[in-house]
């Protein structure tokens, strides 16, 4: 009786997680297609696109451009969120709220608008389009959420713990790193995967500020020009499963620092 | 003595906390402040024979807002993201009450976590895996014209209709995640009361949980109609070049005439839009509650 009461949400829920699954499952079905396009019918499977692709010398040196980009911007952000979510809770600085107010600012700005800006910038001070560049916009709009994660977890049990380690002789740097960080473990892991993730999916800023070290969005971008092919199912298989790889392993982090908290 | 010193070290920690927020706030002065206060002066620059003139005037806010092709970017726009907007909410708003309300609370989270799990798969891929599904060749007119139904695929890709497809995928999942969050939260007594007072069920909809959970909604907008305003990869892959939203002519401006005083003048011009949007849903912006 109550399942034919909730039939209708039932009903309801599967038709919207189809609709949601629908170009996924698309999207991996034919990265396996045995032909040339990746449409119906299906013809599979093999892995022959998945040759081609990692045979694409572009591509392939893209995906390290990709990753480089990930996993350097998402240092220099934790790094720089992490000191600043120390200072902003360890001592109120004058003018907090104007602080918060500047590093939250990035969020509420599209990326387009954050990469034109950098694109006249670092025209007008002469930084060459270039991978670097990419890093700095993706430490730009990775930092507001890396700050927020980690000022979050910032509670006032740490306070005494940090009084504690300066009592018996810690350095600054030494209470920092061997004290603080280890604590924040968790947060601190969870920000850089999700920044991580972040940077690995951006496309508008690598697109505006790379010239020939692209990143692989941008290739995949320039390789649809060509049409609909196998080739950009298999490359887009392969990037929607390392976002998923580093997107499950932050929510763990994720999980464990709030657990941690409460 | 020792109690100058004691006062010295904590002068110095004060010193050091202090310093900690430097680099964070130095970067962001640099790398996003500076490029908007430089775009807000190259927007009233002008460009002559394709050099910057820093001559001050507000001509090229006078030529958008007097262009017709320039403007009609900016309606097209707004035009597309509000119809986003509006269907996300509509099909994500049943979709979080369901997970809320019909769901074991044993699989609410597993249920959701598996919903909105495509919402992390890249910007590029997404969009052209809508391609596979609604272009000439794609499953939709495969399947109809495989079942008679019709005799000439259908045009979908390359629409106006696409962007918003595109659109509408990826905000559903976000605004399931933002009204799901807000409906958890209220409280099961509210609208047990409604009913021992003898409020039906529509009534206990309409009257308790739908006025209660317009902060998840908003902030769900909010975000949606940031995101897709500004978004440029979703109407170039999906809606072709059949109509321009402004991000495509802003990207026009930057790469065909390198005219980056036109493109600063829409840049901010969008930024503009999404301020009034925020005067709007503000009050209902608690984020706090999500």
């Amino acid at each position: 009786m109550r399942l034919l009461r909730n039939l209708p949400s039932y009903v309801y829920l599967v038709l919207a997680l189809s609709f949601i699954y629908l170009p996924v499952v698309v999207l991996v079905l034919f990265s396996f297609q045995d032909g040339v396009l990746p449409v119906f019918p299906f013809t599979g499977p093999s892995l022959q696109w998945y040759e081609k692709m990692l045979a694409n010398e572009r591509l392939v040196e893209s995906l390290m451009n990709s990753v480089v980009v990930a996993i350097l911007s998402s240092i220099v952000t934790t790094f720089l969120g992490f000191l600043a979510a120390y200072g902003m809770a360890r001592r109120k600085p004058r003018f907090a709220g104007g602080i918060r107010f500047v590093l939250m600012a990035p969020l509420t700005v599209s990326y387009l608008i954050i990469a034109m800006g950098m694109l006249i910038t670092l025209n007008l001070i002469g930084i060459p389009k270039s991978l670097f560049a990419v890093g700095l916009g993706h430490v730009v709009i990775n930092l507001p959420l890396c700050f927020a994660i980690i000022y979050s977890q910032f509670g006032d049990h740490l306070r005494n713990i940090d009084w504690a380690a300066r009592d018996l002789g810690a350095s600054d740097a030494q209470t920092l790193l061997r004290v603080i960080a280890p604590i924040m473990k968790p947060s601190l892991l969870a920000s850089f995967c999700l920044s991580a993730t972040l940077s690995w999916d951006e496309f508008i800023i690598a697109f505006l500020l790379s010239r020939f070290d692209v990143t692989l969005p941008v290739i995949i971008f320039e390789m649809l020009r060509a049409g609909l092919t196998p080739e950009v199912n298999a490359a887009g298989t392969m990037v929607f499963a390392i976002s998923m790889l580093t997107i499950g392993v932050s929510a763990i982090f994720v999980f464990i620092a709030f657990r941690g908290k409460k | 003595m020792s109690d100058l010193k004691g006062r010295n070290k904590k002068l110095k920690y004060f010193e050091f906390t202090r310093w900690a927020t430097q680099p964070a706030l130095i970067f962001t002065l640099i790398f996003f402040v500076t490029p908007l206060a430089i775009m807000v002066v190259i927007s009233f620059w002008q460009r002559v024979y394709g050099k910057l003139v820093a001559s001050w005037s507000g001509a090229n806010y006078i030529k958008f807002f007097g262009t017709d092709y320039l403007l009609e970017s900016l309606t097209n726009s707004i035009e597309v993201t509000l119809a986003t907007t509006a269907i996300s909410i509509l099909l994500a708003y049943p979709l979080a009450y369901i997970l809320a309300y019909r769901i074991s609370p044993k699989w609410q989270k597993v249920i959701l976590i598996f919903a909105v799990l495509p919402f992390w798969t890249a910007y590029v891929v997404r969009s052209y895996s809508w391609l596979l599904v609604i272009s000439e060749n794609g499953i939709i007119n495969f399947v109809l014209t495989h079942l008679g139904i019709i005799d000439q695929p259908l045009q979908m890709a390359y629409t106006r209709g696409a962007t918003i497809l595109g659109f509408v995928h990826f905000f559903t999942m976000l605004l399931t995640l933002t009204i799901y969050a807000n409906l958890v939260q209220i409280k099961p007594s509210y609208w047990k009361a409604a009913e021992d007072l003898g409020a039906s069920k529509l009534q206990v909809f309409l009257r308790i949980t739908l006025p209660l959970s317009i902060p998840g909604v908003a902030v769900g907008a909010f975000i949606t109609f940031v995101i897709a305003i500004g978004d440029y990869i979703t109407p170039q892959i999906l809606g072709g070049s059949t109509e321009v939203l402004v991000p495509q002519a802003i990207m026009l401006q930057v790469s065909r005439a390198a005219n980056f005083p036109m493109a600063s003048v829409m840049s901010i011009t969008l930024m503009l839009v999404i301020v009034v949007v925020y005067a709007i849903t503000a009050k209902h912006l608690k984020m706090n509650r999500v």
